[in-house]
């Protein structure tokens, strides 16, 4: 859907006198102007964003601790200590699980949630509301009301409630790493959060497949339901399929509010960025080593964006997923 | 392929005919539907039940569907008592999410005007240095960017909170593809009018979109509200919390009260259920653009 198609051009601009005389172009320099819309912009970019992420790149290969202005060089030894670290590839561990669990139980709720308030005729809009509007509440809203109503590990938490009247003991959700059913509480508060979001896009995506397909496929004898779903339906959605998974991972990569909320001071279930946190900005305040795990991650998101985009550019496959 | 196109259908209406992926009956389709939304509304039920409860009803003995009495007075509660300085919070966060959303419309509309409209021979290099930034997630920055916060002495204030957070890579990115695609009939317009590109910009571009800045303005606002790590990283000092790490705080308190922390949640969701009930249009169409074109 390109946006000329929909945009409103309900106000003309008003029609004065013709000009005194003709010009080929816009009034004014065009390299003066560039740099007049452009140049707050790029100022901002330079101070924060370019800045910070040279000056991490910087202090990576520094000793810094209590300090943001090393002088003791030390090469790559942060490098080399974040990547035996047990807690900082435990946290890559983390982050791995995390995805595994997320992204494809995310994909497959929101295109199923999609799929059936597109072919709902009456209340479509008031289910479609349903779905999107977890998307309005924070992380950390959704953190407390899973960790202190649902999931509290308590008798009156809502989860033990049910499952007291079913004979079955209380659970400590959050507070015991084994079994690590924390892991529910967190898959279900996120798969809440944002299964809305991304079923806003598969809807989109729902309503740009012509009609006509249907109409070939039903001529040439596939069966609606399961076959037009696998042969039609699935194929069309292939580039936002794997935009969507996309999005996913490198949301799951900067998960950070509801780990932090959910399970705090705890030293189990960890992701990347919590374990960032407290290793730069807590007791031991180690910037050199802080900043030598974010250029790692950077360079593995990255790894990970240009891999999809090739992936995206290229993916002619028969598999969608 | 037929020869015959059928219009396209409106998207805010469902396709008639036997459209694709129809598995279940009508009823199996809404029992489906109806089970789905029971369970994505079950954390709103719970919320506003113990937000309206007194704490021994929370914590009782046996599972209370409704509060027997329901608990007004929590309300006044909520900002009359001194442990939790919740109405400041809520007041830090409506400013930051405000001049956020400002901040981040002029500043990204501006640069994605000139990147996509102005004739410039290294437009180019401007243009990639400003994709470059999508490739590193900003999170992922958040120890050099305090540490630069902090020498500036803006810990703890609404500028440190508001101003690293405007130069916004993607919101930059999204406006360039949005004026790409601008009718440049518009701009002849002004150039026969004998506009430069500023007054051209303010006085046909700016109120031709007004669309799409305001689905653009939705989702820079709902973002602003909810961001957690900045603010929390920034936040030192009560006084400059805004909701979500007033929330993130009760939450680790020893002292826990159950009807103010519920209550306080409830009202740090309030103002986006609003955003959402009247201004969903524009929030739909601006995920349907800052997602995926097909």
């Amino acid at each position: 859907m390109s946006t000329t198609e929909t945009r409103d051009l309900a106000r003309p601009a008003p029609a004065k006198a013709a000009p005194a005389k003709p010009r080929r172009g816009l009034r004014g320099s065009p390299t003066f102007n560039f740099w007049l819309f452009t140049g707050p912009f790029l100022i901002g970019l330079a101070i924060f964003v370019y800045a910070p992420i040279l000056w991490s790149l910087w202090l990576s290969f520094f000793e810094a601790r209590f300090t943001v202005t090393p002088d003791k060089f030390v090469g790559f030894e942060n490098y080399t200590y974040m990547l035996t670290n047990d807690d900082f590839v435990g946290s890559l561990g983390t982050f791995t699980a995390f995805a595994a669990f997320i992204v494809p139980t995310t994909w497959a709720l929101s295109l199923s949630l999609a799929l059936l308030v597109n072919r709902l005729r009456f209340m479509r809009a008031f289910f479609r509301s349903v779905f999107f509007l977890p998307t309005a509440c924070s992380y950390v809203a959704a953190s407390l009301i899973w960790k202190m109503s649902i999931f509290s590990g308590v008798r009156f938490g809502m989860m033990n409630t049910v499952l007291g009247w079913f004979g079955v003991e209380n659970i400590a959700w959050l507070a015991d790493p084994n079994p690590p059913w924390y892991w529910l509480v967190i898959v279900t508060a996120r798969l809440w959060l944002q299964s809305g979001f991304y079923m806003i896009l598969f809807l989109a995506a729902l309503q740009n497949i012509p009609g006509e397909l249907y109409e070939a496929a039903a001529i040439d004898g596939a069966k609606p339901g399961w076959q037009t779903f696998r042969y039609i339906t699935l194929p069309q959605l292939r580039a936002t399929s794997t935009a969507v998974i996309l999005l996913l991972l490198i949301a799951a990569y900067q998960a950070f509010d509801e780990f932090y909320n959910l399970l705090s001071k705890t030293t189990w279930g960890r992701p990347p960025l919590v374990e960032l946190y407290y290793k730069a900005l807590g007791e031991s305040q180690d910037y050199g080593s802080g900043s030598a795990g974010a250029v790692i991650l950077t360079v593995l998101i990255c790894a990970v964006t240009l891999l999809q985009g090739k992936f995206m550019g290229f993916g002619r496959g028969e598999d969608s997923k | 392929m037929p020869e015959v196109r059928e219009p396209a259908p409106s998207p805010d209406r469902p396709r008639r005919g036997g459209r694709g992926g129809g598995v279940m009956s009508s009823t199996g389709l809404y029992i489906a539907t109806g089970v789905a939304g029971f369970f994505f509304l079950i954390p709103f039920y719970l919320l506003i039940r113990n937000a309206l409860s007194t704490d021994a009803e929370i914590t009782g003995e046996n599972w209370k569907f409704f509060p027997t009495d329901i608990q007004w007075s929590n309300v006044g509660e909520l900002f009359t008592d001194g442990t939790v300085p919740f109405g400041q919070s809520l007041w830090n966060s409506a400013v930051v999410a405000t001049l956020h959303t400002v901040g981040v419309l002029l500043v990204c509309s501006l640069a994605g005007y000139g990147l996509a409209r102005i004739p410039y021979r290294h437009a180019n290099k401007v243009f990639y240095a400003v994709l470059g930034t999508l490739m590193v997630p900003t999170a992922v920055t958040f120890v050099p960017s305090f540490v630069l916060v902090s020498s500036l002495g803006w810990v703890d204030t609404y500028r440190g909170l508001i101003i690293p957070g405007l130069f916004s890579g993607f919101t930059c990115f999204l406006f360039r593809q949005y004026f790409l695609g601008f009718p440049k009939e518009l701009e002849e317009a002004a150039r026969v009018d004998g506009l430069g590109y500023w007054g051209a910009y303010w006085r046909i571009v700016v109120p031709n979109s007004l669309n799409f800045f305001a689905a653009m303005a939705t989702i820079t606002f709902i973002n602003g509200w909810n961001s957690f790590l900045w603010p929390l990283v920034i936040g030192q000092d009560p006084g400059s919390w805004t909701v979500q790490v007033a929330l993130s705080n009760y939450m680790t308190n020893q002292t826990v009260v159950f009807h103010l922390i519920f209550m306080a949640t409830a009202f740090s969701i309030l103002p986006l259920v609003f955003v959402f009930l009247f201004l969903q249009r524009w929030l739909v169409q601006g995920i349907a653009q800052t997602g995926i074109k097909g």
